[in-house]
């Protein structure tokens, strides 16, 4: 069995993204980036697997610019077998995301797709559901744990107020979640090694797949500041403000 | 137009993000039809019937559809699709699960987590962790859109509820099957994820009062705890228990920051609490100027009091 | 916090044979691999870097001499032309508390004259730079620190090892520990900046500042704004000296203003010889912002970023031996900044190359961890030498003569050596930094005035803009040697300078555990915060505090600083 893992190129989750006063988007400028932190674990998980002996191979995926290229190279450098590389300058949507996917999904028949469940950049929370939509495979999104059955996975899912345990039938796309693991470091051999690992470049035009946005972005801007500086002058005071006027209690 | 809004419910209750959803969909203009997709569920449909402004309760009731799972409410939902223009679901883990894989079988962007309606195809949502909000349109004929719920006040009740109409269920893809559900509780919440949070500070002066002051408040509220970094160094609380920029992000509805005097990296990571609660003796501690309840006080006397007040 | 962190067992290293390891990809390391590779492009030749990205850590004003970059890679007027603003207006203005003076440009040395050269940022820079030197096949692995020099049984040098990862607080290993690699090497170049922690090493090691004068540094502050476009003039580069320092304490401002998106960049810089322990760096810069010849720049204006680092002051006198058997010093690892002229990044090429070359000889000699004899002398020979001489009485007489004395003299010995010779001869450094401190009894405390949020700033919401990050789950990077040296001296006799010397609040005194045995106050170190400047290595008043790499990729993303 293969495993095909997705990951995103995206602003690093350390560094403090600032609008541009334009209005026109968020500042990328001079910007460090890294790999999506939800897709690393994808790819932690897919190694794991593999490690266990439940998969043979593990290919990383990613959609963009040369300078995915970085990002393909990191996840090869964590233990991935090899790369591609989807080639467009156009931002791709999760939809239009989604269909590169299935592109390439046709092509390397992975029994399952490992992703982050969503990116930290644009938030979401899409790409992965939507691929298994158009593949017509199970899907189990916010995943928590992984276990491989015969033919079958089952995906512990974080849902609102507990866990759900579903069992899909492979191949399935699964979406992974913060506590599912914590990623190992790419060691310095590991990251030497990962630069004479194969890396496939295929231009996006190749699929025919329409990048055209159905999303037009009108603009950007900080989020609004916090009130704030409210008192109250004893507890009393402020369990029945609690209660009456914010409602928590 | 018509707009259909996804329900939210265990099969027993109706969710209040419906309500709140409801708001949302309603400044689409047109008239809503809700969706209550389930096993059983009657009861749902009927509350989802009482909601003002619900023209239409659209009731499905088959044992396939009683976990909620992705696919079969998706191919549930895709099969009423061509009767509307919008597809609205509150931005739960089960409107996250469900939605972008309709949107993708009916060839929709859909619109994730909007916290304002400006036009019928116009929206804000946040984007990088709330630190940037985006103005989107969409161009799609049919719009999907899941919907940020603590954005929008809920939906009213009404007294003459709209009728309800029960439709068959959806075949079963054969694509998953329900296995087990665990409801978190008993044990603390997780902080992540916590409706409460409780967060002490180095003002606490001790791991000891930490744990003597912090916890039965913690255990009263059934909230998680926090602490401030300088209270982690201290070794007055582990390192999981850290919330700021470097530790976790947080967004309950309540914070009660204790003895924390609120520096920025504190601050980045609590700031999208609901409601802020703040107790500290130096009036010019700068997490007052987020708080909404800001208590100048000694949080040796406040804490027990506050643990009392709430019996 | 002095127990020294438990190593976990040494398991075995990974290794790798190299001709040449360089630490830190900063003007220094990346000119010496670029230099190698253009010699003979056969040469293996890797740069370990310890910030995140090349770029990362790099802090700098700056106005550089384009000196280095022609030498190097003359093609780059051509090809980039967007690498920095040529400086169109240069001023120098003395500050009183409530007016300014400008300097008319006549009687500027010109020594310290800007015609010519380059407004950058030198971040950007040498990423530009590290695109070359992979193109030409360099190898640079940033997010790996070298913590370690390994040596032969003669002692010599022979390569560096990285630091382990995935080691919790105490010291032990955690589930994603990872082993650091050891990168054997013919030769190794250390290019680690300002008090590099392996050149501290090698100069203790092998006595390479045997002949040379205590080092001596400054801490640099800098910050990046956005001003109203109105205020902004490209090509504008602006010093000033005087307030709000007193006479006894020297330093001063710059201001350039950088050819896009309304950015100029100000910063201050406080000279490490400062007596009074109740100086605070950071607020005297935020102080300088509130004159009224400086403030209008800024209003309306928005702060991007934040940054500091220590700069080496010492020059000629103090520049240690750079050769080292089995490597050298190259850069501000072995202090190569021009002070008056504020201008280090041509004299870091230009050490890198020339160390590139010697190397190069010895390699095609077949040598190796041997020591580059002829290095040290053609050094001091070549541009390197003839720059720093020519200023070398310049800070002396300024700690010697104060504000007023001092500028005078140095700018006539500087006049002088333009025509070729010092009436001072060389004047020696007298004491090394942490001397400088007095004990705060002798010294009276420094009220600076709240931060309004808007021109002004904490400590802390500065930090959040260098974007700095660690592992919050490691051993504290900052090695605190004696405790109770630290409560009985640092904050016993001086006040705790820590606290107002490191402009990033790492350091804090704080009243004694409540209910706890101990009845002494703490010392909390907030080792998160640290943006890696070295200031509490060079100024802890008893040399107590030793700053070592923390795991790697730790510390501040600068952008475009």
């Amino acid at each position: 069995m293969n495993i095909l893992v997705p990951v995103k190129r995206v602003v690093d989750y350390t560094v403090k993204v600032s609008v541009k006063p334009d209005g026109s988007g968020v500042d990328l400028a001079h910007v460090k980036m890294s790999m999506n932190p939800f897709d690393e674990i994808a790819v932690e998980e897919a190694l794991r697997l593999r490690e266990a002996g439940k998969a043979e191979a593990v290919t990383v995926v990613s959609i963009g610019p040369p300078a995915v290229q970085e990002t393909l190279r990191s996840g090869l450098a964590l233990g991935a077998d090899r790369a591609v590389h989807i080639a467009t300058d156009a931002a791709a949507e999760p939809l239009a995301v989604a269909k590169l996917l299935k592109a390439l999904v046709e092509r390397e028949s992975p029994l399952l797709v490992l992703m982050g469940k969503q990116a930290i950049d644009d938030d979401s929370n899409q790409t992965g559901q939507m691929l298994a939509a158009l593949l017509g495979w199970g899907q189990g999104t916010f995943a928590s744990k992984l276990a491989i059955g015969d033919g079958t996975i089952e995906v512990t899912r974080e849902v609102d107020g507990g866990l759900q345990t579903v069992e899909l039938k492979l191949p399935a796309v699964a979406t992974t979640d913060l506590r599912l693991n914590e990623p190992r470091y790419a060691s310095l051999p590991n990251i030497m090694k990962a630069k004479r690992k194969p890396l496939e470049e295929i231009a996006a035009a190749d699929f025919g797949v329409d990048l055209t946005p159905r999303l037009k972005v009108v603009t950007t801007e900080p989020p609004p500041a916090r009130a704030g500086g409210g008192k109250v002058a004893d507890v009393a005071e402020l369990v029945a403000k609690l209660k009456d006027e914010a409602r928590v209690l | 137009m018509t707009t259909l809004l996804i329900a939210e419910h265990d099969n027993r209750a109706l969710s209040p993000e419906t309500a709140r959803a409801l708001t949302a969909a309603a400044q689409l203009g047109g008239e809503i039809h809700v969706l209550a997709a389930g096993d059983g569920g009657s009861d749902v449909a009927e509350a989802a019937a009482r909601l003002n402004g619900v023209a239409k309760v659209l009731h499905a009731d088959a044992p396939v559809l009683a976990h909620g799972l992705a696919e079969p409410v998706a191919a549930l939902i895709v099969s009423l699709a061509a009767g509307y223009e919008a597809l609205v679901a509150p931005a739960t883990s089960s409107g996250k699960n469900v939605m972008p894989r309709v949107a993708a079988l009916l060839d929709v962007m859909q619109v994730s987590d909007i916290i304002e309606v400006l036009a019928p195809t116009t929206f804000k949502r946040p984007i990088y962790a709330g630190n940037a909000i985006q103005t989107v349109e969409t161009t799609d004929a049919k719009r999907v859109i899941t919907v940020r719920t603590a954005a929008f006040a809920a939906a009213g009740m009404t007294a003459e509820p709209a009728p309800v109409e029960t439709i068959p269920g959806p075949d079963d893809p054969g694509l998953s099957r329900f296995v087990a559900q665990e409801r978190s509780g008993g044990d603390r919440p997780e902080l992540a994820s916590a409706r409460v949070v409780i967060s002490g500070g180095r003002a606490l002066g001790s791991k000891e009062q930490f744990d003597q002051l912090i916890l039965p408040l913690a255990d009263r509220l059934e909230a998680a705890i926090g602490a401030s970094r300088a209270a982690v160094d201290a070794g007055y609380a582990p390192n999981d228990w850290q919330v700021g920029q470097t530790g976790k992000v947080v967004a309950p509805e309540l914070y009660i920051a204790c003895g924390i005097s609120g520096a920025i990296q504190h601050l980045a990571g609590m700031k999208d609490a609901r409601v802020i609660v703040a107790i500290n003796k130096d009036p010019d501690a700068p997490i007052f100027e987020i708080a909404d309840y800001g208590l100048v006080a000694d949080i040796f006397e406040a804490l027990p009091q506050l643990h009392e007040a709430l019996g | 916090m002095s127990d020294a962190p438990r190593r976990p067992s040494p398991e075995p290293r990974e290794a790798m044979e190299v001709d040449v390891v360089i630490v830190g990809a900063g003007p220094a390391g990346l000119a010496a691999a670029i230099r190698l590779k253009q010699l003979e492009p056969d040469t293996n030749v890797v740069v370990l870097e310890k910030g995140s990205e090349v770029g990362a850590h790099i802090l700098s004003g700056a106005v550089i001499d384009p000196a280095g970059l022609d030498a190097l890679l003359p093609d780059w007027r051509d090809e980039e032309a967007s690498l920095g603003t040529p400086v169109t207006d240069d001023r120098f203005l003395y500050l009183g508390p409530a007016g300014a003076l400008r300097l008319p440009n006549l009687v500027m040395p010109p020594l310290m004259s800007n015609h010519g050269n380059l407004i950058v940022s030198l971040g950007q820079v040498c990423r530009w730079l590290a695109g070359r030197a992979e193109a030409l096949g360099v190898e640079i692995y940033p997010g790996f620190p070298a913590t370690e020099l390994l040596h032969d049984d003669q002692g010599r040098v022979t390569g560096v090892a990285t630091g382990d990862m995935g080691v919790a607080r105490d010291g032990a290993p955690k589930a994603t520990f990872t082993r650091g690699m050891e990168l054997r090497a013919r030769y190794t170049l250390l290019g680690e900046g300002a008090r590099g922690s392996l050149a501290g090493q090698a100069i203790a090691l092998f006595n390479l500042d045997a002949e040379a004068d205590p080092p001596k540094f400054g801490l640099g502050l800098k910050e990046m704004w956005q001003v109203a476009p109105e205020h902004h003039r490209p090509g504008r580069v602006q010093h000033t000296f005087g307030w709000p320092l007193g006479a006894g304490t020297g330093g001063g401002s710059f201001i350039y203003h950088l050819a896009d998106d309304n950015r100029v960049a100000v910063g201050f810089v406080v000279h490490l010889d400062y007596a009074n322990p109740y100086l605070s760096p950071f607020e005297e810069f935020q102080r300088f912002k509130t004159h009224p010849a400086i403030r209008p720049l800024f209003e309306g204006g928005r702060r991007i970023a934040y940054g500091a680092r220590a700069l080496t002051e010492g020059g000629w006198q103090s520049v240690p031996k750079l050769a080292f058997p089995g490597g050298a010093l190259i850069g501000c690892a072995a202090g190569l900044l021009n002070v008056p002229r504020l201008k280090g990044t041509h004299n870091a090429m230009f050490s890198g190359m020339l160390a590139a070359e010697h190397v190069r000889d010895a390699l095609a000699a077949g040598r190796a961890h041997d020591e580059l004899a002829d290095l040290d002398p053609a050094l001091r020979a070549g541009p390197v030498g003839r720059d720093l001489r020519r200023v070398r009485n310049v800070k002396p007489l300024w700690s010697r003569y104060g504000l007023f004395g001092g500028i005078t003299l140095g700018g006539l010995d500087m006049w002088a050596n333009t025509l070729g010779f010092s009436p001072f001869g060389t004047l020696r450094h007298r004491c090394a930094d942490h001397a400088a401190l007095k004990p705060a009894a002798a010294c009276t405390p420094i009220a600076y005035p709240k931060p309004d949020g808007a021109l002004t700033f904490d400590r802390l919401s500065s930090v959040q803009l260098a974007n700095v990050h660690h592992e919050e789950d490691q051993p504290v990077h900052l090695h605190v040697a004696d405790d109770d040296l630290q409560r009985t001296s640092e904050h016993g006799v001086f006040a705790g300078p820590s606290v107002r010397y490191c402009p990033a609040a790492v350091y804090e005194w704080l009243p004694p555990d409540a209910g706890g045995s101990d009845p002494a106050p703490r010392f909390a170190i907030n080792a998160a915060n640290c943006v890696h400047c070295k200031t509490c290595d060079i100024k802890d008043p008893n040399r107590n505090i030793t700053w070592v790499p923390p795991e790697g990729g730790g510390g501040p993303n600068y952008g475009a600083m």
